[in-house]
C-alpha cells in the first residue's frame, strides 16, 4: 500500500517544522523515513546531502508513547541510548542529570517509570532523545497522550529547550494550534494518498506564548490549515465556534 | 486463621477416625504414628531429603540451562518455532513414568537418568513462557532499540530478556514444582536414596507411616522451593511484581 505520494520537503538547519494532518495522512510514515526506521519505496531522503540508509547517530526520536524501559529508573532510561551506542562515559550521568534538571525532573532520577505521571514520562523520553546531542530531533505526536493543560506546558518547555540547544526539529502533531505555536513552518498534509498540500510560514515573533493565539497572524495560519484539512465551509464554522 | 483452623479440624478428624474405626496402621496410620515414626528416623529422612533436593535442583538447573537457548531459538524466527515446537510437544506427550525405566537402561542406574527425567518433566513450561515473553516484548521498545541501531545481541540482552522477566518467573515457578514431581518419578524407578525411594521401600514392607512421612516432606519441599522462587523474584526483580505504589 502506498502511504505517501510525491512528498517534497526541504528543512533548514535548526529550523522547527510542524507536520499537521488527519489520521492516515502518512505523517508518521514520513517521520519513520527520516528516522531511517523504514526505507522509501521510491525517491530519497537525505540529511546533509547523504541518503539515509538506517538510523543515524545525529538523529533523536521521541515517540508518541514515552516507551520507557519499565525495569529501569529515570536516569538509566535517559542513559539507555548511550549504553546501546557504547558511548557511556564517566560524565554521562552528570549530563543526564543536567537534562533532567532542564525539564524539571531533578528529584526523580531514582524513580521508576510507573511512579511518574504521563507528562513526566514524556519529559524523560525527551531527555533520552537529547542525551546523544542530536542535530535533528524527530517528534511523533509526543504530547498526543497528555491532557490539554500538560500539553500546553510541555510545548512551551520544548520551545525553551530548543532555545537553549538549537537543533532541527521535525514535529508531527494533529493539533492545529500546537503546530502553529511551535513552528517556523507548518507542513499541511492530507490523506489517501498522503501528500503535502501546502507549507505555511508562521510569521509570529519569538519567544512564543499561548497569548499569541489571539493575534491575527496566528488566526490566519490556523484558518488556512483548517481549510486544507476540512474544506472551506467547515473551517470557517470551526473558527467561528472557537 | 481460617485455613489453619481447617487443617486442625482435618487433623483431629483423621486422628479420631483412625482410632474410632480401628484402622490397621499398615493401611492408614494416625497422624501421631506418622509423627513418631518421623522422629525416630529423623536422620535417615534428612538424608533422603537431601538426596531428593539434589536431584530437584540439578534437574531444575538443567532445565534453565537448556530452556533459555531453546526459547531464544524459538523466538528468533517463525521457521525455528515451527521446527522446534513439534519436537517439544513430542517430549511432553511421552509419559515420563513410562520413559523412566527405559532411560535407566539407556543411561545406567546412576544420577543421570533421574536428572533427565526431572528435566523432561520440568523444562517445558519454562521454554514456552520464556519464548512467549521474548516474542511479546512491546514493539515500541524494539523500535526504540532499532532507532539506536541496537545489535541482535543488545536487543536480546537489554530489551527482550528484561521485558520477559515476569514470563520467565511464571515458567520458573511451574518448573520448580514439576521438578519435585520429576525427581520423585526418577527415584521410583531407580534409586537407593531419596524420598521417592523411601516411599517405594517403605510400602514394600507395609511401613505405611514412613511412606506418609516422606509424602508430607515432598509436599513441603514443593511449597518451600516455590516460595523461594517467589522471594527471589520479589527481591531481585521487583519491577515485574506490582509495586506498593500501584496498590495504594
Amino acid at each position: 500500500m502506498q502511504a505517501l505520494l510525491e512528498v517534497s520537503l526541504a528543512i533548514e538547519r535548526n529550523e522547527f517544522v510542524s507536520i499537521v494532518g488527519p489520521s492516515g495522512c502518512g505523517k508518521s510514515t514520513l517521520l519513520r523515513l527520516i528516522a531511517g526506521l523504514i526505507g522509501p519505496s521510491s525517491g530519497k531522503v537525505t540529511i546533509d546531502g547523504s541518503a539515509i540508509d538506517g538510523p543515524r547517530r545525529d538523529v533523536g526520536v521521541v515517540f508518541q508513547a514515552p516507551t520507557l524501559l519499565p525495569w529501569a529508573n529515570v536516569l538509566d532510561n535517559v542513559l539507555f541510548p548511550l549504553k546501546i551506542l557504547h558511548r557511556l562515559a564517566p560524565d554521562s550521568p552528570a549530563k543526564g542529570r543536567e537534562l533532567l534538571r532542564l525539564v524539571g525532573l531533578s528529584d526523580f532520577e531514582r524513580k521508576m517509570p510507573s511512579e511518574l505521571s504521563g507528562g513526566m514520562q514524556q519529559r524523560t523520553s525527551i531527555c533520552r532523545a537529547l542525551i546523544t546531542d542530536p542535530d535533528i530531533l524527530l517528534m511523533d505526536e509526543p504530547f498526543g497522550a497528555l491532557d490539554a493543560l500538560t500539553r500546553e506546558e510541555m510545548s512551551l518547555e520544548l520551545l525553551r529547550i530548543w532555545q537553549e540547544q538549537p537543533k532541527t526539529i521535525f514535529f508531527v502533531t494533529h493539533s492545529v494550534p500546537e503546530a502553529v505555536l511551535l513552528a517556523d513552518r507548518v507542513c499541511v498534509m492530507t490523506a489517501r494518498p498522503g501528500r503535502i498540500i501546502e507549507i505555511i510560514d508562521v510569521p509570529l515573533p519569538r519567544p512564543r506564548s499561548y497569548e499569541q493565539e489571539s493575534l491575527q497572524e496566528f488566526q490566519n495560519c490556523a484558518k488556512r490549515i483548517r481549510q486544507h484539512i476540512f474544506g472551506d465551509a467547515a473551517a470557517s464554522a470551526r473558527t467561528g465556534a472557537a | 486463621m481460617l485455613p489453619l483452623l481447617a487443617v486442625l479440624i482435618l487433623g483431629v478428624a483423621w486422628e479420631g477416625a483412625v482410632l474410632v474405626f480401628e484402622i490397621p496402621v499398615y493401611m492408614f496410620p494416625a497422624l501421631s504414628v506418622i509423627w513418631s515414626e518421623f522422629l525416630t528416623n529423623v536422620g535417615l529422612v534428612a538424608g533422603h531429603t537431601v538426596a531428593t533436593l539434589g536431584t530437584v535442583m540439578g534437574g531444575f538447573a538443567l532445565s534453565i540451562a537448556i530452556s533459555v537457548p531453546l526459547a531464544v531459538l524459538i523466538a528468533s524466527s517463525p521457521l525455528m518455532a515451527n521446527a522446534i515446537y513439534p519436537l517439544l510437544v513430542l517430549t511432553q506427550s511421552v509419559p515420563k513414568v513410562a520413559l523412566a525405566p527405559i532411560l535407566v537402561v539407556v543411561l545406567g542406574a546412576g544420577e543421570v537418568p533421574r536428572l533427565v527425567v526431572t528435566f523432561l518433566v520440568a523444562f517445558f513450561p519454562l521454554v514456552t513462557s520464556l519464548a512467549t515473553g521474548l516474542l511479546t516484548t512491546p514493539a515500541d521498545l524494539i523500535e526504540l532499540g532499532r532507532s539506536y541501531k541496537a545489535t541482535w545481541w543488545q536487543e536480546l540482552v537489554r530489551i527482550r530478556f528484561p521485558s520477559s522477566v515476569p514470563f520467565m518467573f511464571n515458567g520458573l515457578k511451574l518448573a520448580i514444582t514439576f521438578a519435585v514431581v520429576g525427581a520423585t518419578v526418577g527415584e521410583f524407578v531407580a534409586a537407593d536414596k531419596g524420598l521417592g525411594y523411601q516411599i517405594m521401600a517403605a510400602t514394600a514392607f507395609f511401613n505405611t507411616p514412613a511412606a506418609f512421612g516422606a509424602l508430607v516432606i515432598l509436599s513441603l519441599l514443593g511449597i518451600v522451593l516455590f516460595q523461594a522462587v517467589v522471594i527471589i523474584e520479589k527481591v531481585f526483580f521487583s519491577w515485574s511484581t506490582p509495586m506498593e505504589a500501584d496498590l495504594q
